[in-house]
């Protein structure tokens, strides 16, 4: 699906990731882990071909930095970590903008894009919102909505950027869950989170980022560890398993000064 | 369209339509509103009381050649500065910007001036305004292209705060060496902006440029939507900024341009205008658009016949516009404050 070799990109001149290779396979959920700073979103953004980067990164086949904004559109949807619009669009409006990449030089969006817009909120549980603005929305719920608008975009790869910080707990798991199931219809899902426990339950492969590079990748299971928390954290903390097959964190000790 | 927006459009048309007919009604040339009527009736085909044609050529004549000029005028510059204002806001992602933030106004004015010092004809007066604000935007686009790789929000503000500054000192120095007893004067009534020298030839080149570019923009209001949204939501959606910003400015420039030089500069309209309209009708372009180039008409249609009419001396219209702009204004802010 997605296939990085030797990237790297930036802010102007600032160097922030250094040659990342690495590869996403078709209908996994692929999680980038890293402390704050460490370059997740701008190696999103260079997926999404928001930054222009060196090196090559084909989806699909195709390099993404010569795919024309249409067609990538179509391609793949994304998530950014949060929008502030200075205006009044309702819900149903941003929603429906995930349509454009589909819809002809006319006035206004078809009856079916309508359709999609309004199936996609449904399927992020806020079918009633249509009418709200979006502006005054909470934080979380605007994360719904930028979901549901990358649900409306019809494409086999979502690339989210933090998609259940600011979320309650209630919303986390229906979050969570999302996403499993979009896995399951063949989606192609890459996010990034600060909650390691998150990366476990949901992801086939997680990527640590740090320094500009890769510190290691793989499965889940495999490379979320405890003394991986400790270099990149600086927390010591315990890991259980629980009986449902589960493992999840528990964070102890901050450490001032990390290994 | 919801049909809320469809209400608030065609209200805002028919509004238009009284507005017009009741302008003409008004000036300076006393015309009884019986004689009024009649002659509408009359032209309109029904059969209506002789007695009340007497001056039915005169009042032809006053039609033609001074309201319907003026009218239209009023009617186009109106639509246009908001229109303009609108899209620049959209564009800009910042509800406080307005038409002149490229530049426009200013490089007009330095046109305008130049032509006015060098005592070009009037038609050139306004066609070097015209061009000069197109300069003006030019440069402000290649300052941005230069410094932000042509895109970046940020480099386009900055390149228009430079071009409008370096014009703005050149109007400066052309007032400064401008014959104090003719010249300077008419730079500085022009710069209030006035409706009263429009033609019918000009009134008819503005109608075709703003339709033109009224649709052209129209066309484009989807895009607009995702451009509100910020340059990264927009391009991730599928819209190729570069060309779409290019395309929308050069549309926009060519409104106000058009306005600037029949009308001089007319401010506030460009700013308030969408904002009253977005406030009624909602953010989407689709039908802010239309509604802003409504409600601007109707706007500068009152104002200018306000300014013709009630007073025996003609007020310059930039000052009636901010003068009746800002309570406007003040009105959506407290309404807009008390709705959230």
């Amino acid at each position: 699906m997605l296939n990085l070799k030797d990237i790297s990109c930036g802010y102007g001149l600032k160097k922030i990731l250094n040659s990342i290779s690495f590869e996403i396979k078709e209908g996994t959920t692929t999680t980038f882990l890293g402390a704050n700073g460490t370059g997740k979103s701008t190696l999103l953004k260079a997926i999404v071909g928001l930054l222009t980067y060196s090196g090559n990164l084909f989806l699909k086949g195709e390099e993404v930095r010569k795919i024309p904004v249409k067609k990538r559109a179509k391609l793949l949807a994304y998530v950014p970590q949060s929008t502030n619009i200075p205006f009044d669009f309702t819900v149903l409006e941003v929603v429906l903008m995930g349509r454009f990449h589909a819809s002809k030089l006319s006035l206004n969006y078809s009856k079916s894009d309508f359709k999609i817009a309004q199936g996609s909120l449904e399927r992020v549980g806020i079918g009633d919102f249509a009418n709200r603005v979006y502006r005054l929305l909470s934080g979380g719920e605007r994360q719904l909505v930028l979901l549901a608008r990358a649900i409306a975009q019809q494409s086999q790869l979502i690339v989210m950027d933090e998609p259940i910080t600011g979320l309650d707990l209630g919303n986390q798991m229906r979050l969570l869950l999302l996403i499993d199931s979009l896995k399951n219809e063949g989606y192609t899902l890459i996010k990034t989170t600060h909650y390691p426990d998150h990366a476990l339950r949901v992801s086939d492969q997680v990527v640590w980022i740090g320094e500009g590079k890769i510190l290691a990748s793989g499965y889940a299971k495999e490379v979320i560890n405890i003394k991986r928390l400790k270099e990149v954290y600086g927390v010591e903390s315990e890991c259980y398993d629980h009986p449902s097959g589960q493992r999840f964190i528990l964070p102890l000790r901050f450490m001032e000064n990390k290994i | 369209m919801s049909k809320r927006a469809i209400t608030y459009i065609a209200s805002a048309m028919i509004i238009l339509v009284v507005a017009i007919f009741i302008s003409f009604w008004l000036g300076h040339f006393p015309i009884s509103f019986l004689e009024y009527k009649s002659i509408i009736m009359y032209k309109l085909g029904f059969k209506v009381d002789l007695a009340h044609l007497s001056k039915l050529d005169e009042i032809t004549i006053i039609f033609r050649d001074i309201r319907f000029p003026r009218i239209a005028a009023a009617v186009l510059i109106g639509a246009s500065l908001s229109v303009s204002g609108a899209v620049f806001q959209g564009m800009f992602v910042n509800p406080l910007v307005s038409p002149g933030i490229l530049g426009v106004l200013s490089g007009a004015s330095f046109g305008a001036a130049l032509g006015m010092v060098l005592r070009l004809p009037w038609w050139s007066v306004q066609i070097s305004a015209f061009i000069f604000g197109f300069i003006a935007v030019f440069l402000a686009l290649t300052v941005a292209k230069f410094y932000g790789k042509g895109n970046g929000i940020l480099m386009l503000v900055l390149g228009g705060v430079i071009s409008s500054s370096l014009f703005g000192a050149f109007v400066s120095l052309l007032k400064y060496v401008a014959d104090p007893y003719d010249t300077l004067p008419s730079i500085v009534y022009w710069m209030m902006g006035s409706l009263s020298s429009v033609n019918l030839f000009e009134a008819w080149i503005a109608a075709s440029l703003v339709t033109l570019s009224l649709v052209g923009i129209l066309i484009f209001s989807k895009h607009l939507n995702l451009l509100s949204l910020g340059e990264e939501d927009a391009k991730a959606l599928g819209v190729d900024v570069f060309k779409t910003r290019f395309f929308i400015i050069f549309l926009a420039t060519l409104l106000s341009a058009v306005s600037v030089m029949l009308a001089g500069v007319i401010g506030w309209i460009g700013l308030v205008v969408p904002h009253v309209a977005r406030f009624l009708i909602g953010a989407n372009h689709v039908v802010l658009l239309p509604f802003s180039a409504l409600i601007g008409a109707i706007f500068l249609l009152v104002v200018d016949s306000i300014s013709r009419s009630l007073f025996s001396v003609e007020v310059p219209l930039g000052i009636l516009t901010s003068l009746v702009g800002i309570p406007v204004f003040i009105w959506a802010l407290h309404r807009n404050v008390k709705a959230h």
